[in-house]
């Protein structure tokens, strides 16, 4: 199967990104912090894996009821109040945002960070509609400012340092003034943020966990800009991947945990908000209405793969990006894929198309850390190697789009060779006696190896195969 | 449109063949206990490790710590939900005397100019609590009718009333000994300190959005 174009996007970004220093120093710096702040988290070994598994558990648990779970969600959520509206794409959630905002006759919107709104590119589809929406995390802020898109699920600007963040607010921000200290910064943003937060019509959020039992949306976070977007304006529309349901209320706090753990190396954030109903009668604040948009985008197709459907688990800590040493050295931007790292690697591709995506199945050295970081158990590095399998020849049924159209043919026609001569005896020893006694001669520039023998040098066979050496020192032949 | 993406997408859900998952074992969370006495303590070390003040006081003395507290920080307004038993005690604290002034949040938001007030001009707002969790740190709130929602997010100072013994061992047991999942409220939350961020260069900021300082009046018992 011909590879198809934009297969590169991967290796060309990552080429440009490691030649940069600066970007490199911010990722590196960023994720050894990451990683220190997280193992001294988990320094019980034995509590580490009994968490890990029961997270792993409570998200297993809560797909394997899934269907089940969001119609429970929902009628709690209508129950109290909560209007529910359901979107397959990431179209169709736009359209559901604005006439919701339509509806109200909002034009100002404050957004809290959702990674589900960066799938549907909101702002842009809002700013399009005449609706300003403005992010009010920090970092998000930050990157909207300099019409970026988060490099971090987790730390959305971490690739800037303060110089680039100093020089950005005293550019787009009238009065103010170029510093670098830290305080200052957040200073000049709270004054800005805080005046569109008094005057927003609406606020938007995500969701981290939303509770099936009760109805309740539960939100995680530091700054506050959260609670602000979605109990100061009249009107909060929390966006939600269909996975992010969970079966009981006693199921989140070891998820939370789990979370602010793996993610920075916190215990507990600064917030944590649940959010059950809009403001009740006798409430003197709190949104009017509430709603909630429950997004599909490709996982209901995910979830058809009983071994893939552990992508859904994922509740976005960012641990296996952090710790990750393809995404340390190159950053997020390279992937051209909302989520990035080891996590993005098997999301992308499988709401892709695992031919346009393969370039990122292929983005891993497959060294494991992914996976065992994973709070909730996700088998990161057997997902890829599964998608590697599903680009190059699918598996009878397969469901994953796109399969069996990433391979290419020089390495569809290597493992052919490869499977026959396991085949046949008399081949293998022809090929093992070409190997070793021609070693010599293999050139250090076929076209095959160029790439690896660019910065390495060149593989040589031994002199004699194993079966010789196996032979002469009298080993059995059985 | 909603609906029929609902009935799809529900339809798509239900064909799969999820594998079935494995027995939640809660008894790591379950596990983690701490003896009544100790709970305290190890919640104020935690929480001012991120920055969060304490006051302690005792029953009888708070009300009158608070004031002192707002006098000496020169800080010249107190919002407060009236309404509640606390609320009460800071009425009580305040009939000699009028400065540092106590302001009731007891209208809608919307109503006249309260909503501006309570972005510009108010110092400091002050609700009770629910408890506390001593495996973290962390402050239960829920706000009620009486106890606005924005009382402990808006004012650049929050100060939280904790009784030092109503404080679980940890947030999973608080939410099963007090029943949550039979009740939830408009809005519970944890607070745990002031609001931060450390989107800059990881390098932790405090009072980005909500308030820049909590200060936990606990109430000791008295021996």
């Amino acid at each position: 199967m011909p590879v198809e174009p934009g297969s590169h996007r991967f290796r060309d970004a990552a080429s440009s990104a490691l030649k940069d220093p600066g970007l490199r120093a911010n990722f590196r710096r960023a994720m050894d912090g990451l990683i220190s702040k997280r193992a001294a988290q988990f320094a019980d070994p034995v509590e580490w894996r009994d968490l890990k598994r029961l997270g792993s558990a409570i998200r297993a648990r809560s797909l394997a009821r899934l269907p089940e779970l969001l119609e429970r969600l929902e009628g709690r959520c209508l129950g109290n109040g909560i209007q529910v509206r359901w979107a397959e794409t990431t179209e169709d959630a736009n359209r559901i945002v604005l006439e919701i905002l339509r509806s109200h006759g909002a034009t100002r919107v404050v957004k809290g960070k959702s990674m589900v709104s960066e799938e549907m590119h909101l702002n842009e589809f809002l700013e399009e509609h005449g609706v300003e929406s403005l992010e009010s995390d920090l970092g998000e802020y930050i990157i909207q400012l300099d019409g970026e898109t988060p490099s971090h699920i987790i730390m959305p600007a971490i690739h800037k340092n303060r110089q680039q963040i100093a020089r950005l607010l005293g550019e787009k921000i009238r009065g103010a003034r170029y510093t670098e200290d830290i305080d200052e910064l957040t200073g000049i943003a709270r004054r800005v943020l805080r005046k569109k937060f008094f005057e927003a019509d609406a606020g938007i959020s995500g969701v981290n966990f939303a509770v099936a039992e009760t109805g309740t949306l539960c939100l995680v976070e530091n700054e506050g800009n959260g609670r602000m977007s979605t109990h100061v304006p009249p009107v909060h529309i929390a966006l939600m991947g269909l996975e992010k349901v969970v079966e009981n209320l006693e199921d989140v706090p070891p998820l939370y945990s789990l979370l602010t753990r793996s993610a920075t190396g916190q215990s507990i954030t600064t917030y944590f908000n649940m959010i059950t109903r809009p403001r009740t009668e006798a409430e003197k604040d709190g949104p009017l209405a509430v709603y909630l948009v429950i997004l599909d985008n490709g996982r209901s197709r995910i979830f058809e793969d009983p071994e893939l459907a552990a992508t859904l688990r994922c509740i976005r800590c960012g641990a296996c990006m952090n710790h990750c040493p393809v995404y340390t050295r190159v950053g997020g931007h390279a992937y051209e894929s909302t989520y990035p790292g080891p996590i993005g690697k098997i999301l992308a591709p499988q709401t892709d198309g695992v031919g346009a995506r393969h370039d990122l199945v292929e983005a891993s050295s497959l060294c494991g850390a992914c996976g065992e970081v994973c709070p909730v158990g996700i088998p990161i590095p057997e997902l890829i190697v599964r998608l590697r399998q599903e680009a190059a020849q699918p598996e009878p049924g397969s469901t994953v789009r796109g399969a069996g159209t990433g391979g290419s043919r020089g390495e569809s026609l290597a493992w052919r060779l490869w499977a026959k001569s396991h085949r046949h005896p008399v081949l293998y020893r022809l090929l093992g006696l070409t190997a070793t006694r021609l070693r010599r001669f293999i050139p250090g520039r076929l076209p095959v190896l160029a790439a690896w023998t660019s910065a390495r040098s060149t593989p040589r066979p031994a002199a004699r195969t194993l079966h010789e050496l196996a032979k002469s020192a009298g080993v059995a032949d059985e | 449109m909603s609906d029929g993406a609902r009935a799809r997408i529900l339809e798509r859900l239900a064909a799969a063949r999820p594998k079935s998952p494995a027995i939640s074992d809660f008894a790591v969370v379950a596990r983690k206990q701490w003896a009544a006495e100790a709970r305290y303590p190890r919640l104020r070390f935690l929480m001012e490790a991120v920055h969060s003040e304490f006051l302690e006081a005792t029953e009888a003395g708070w009300p009158l710590a608070i004031r002192e507290f707002l006098a000496e920080e020169g800080l010249s307004t107190l919002l407060y939900g009236p309404g509640t038993a606390a609320a009460g005690r800071l009425e009580a604290a305040w009939a000699a005397g009028t400065r540092p002034s106590l302001v009731a949040y007891d209208r809608p938001i919307e109503s006249e100019d309260l909503k501006r007030r309570l972005f510009e001009d108010i110092d400091a707002g002050f609700t009770t609590t629910r408890g506390g969790i001593a495996d973290t740190g962390g402050l239960i709130l829920w706000p009620t009718p009486d106890e606005p929602r924005l009382l402990s997010l808006v004012p650049p100072v929050h100060i939280a009333l904790l009784d030092s013994r109503s404080i679980h061992n940890t947030f999973w047991e608080a939410m099963r000994v007090e029943g949550w999942a039979s009740g939830m409220p408009p809005n519970a939350l944890l607070i745990s300190g002031p609001s931060k961020t450390a989107d800059i260069e990881q390098t932790l900021a405090y009072g980005v959005h909500g308030p820049k300082r909590l200060l936990v009046v606990a109430i000791l018992p008295e021996s």
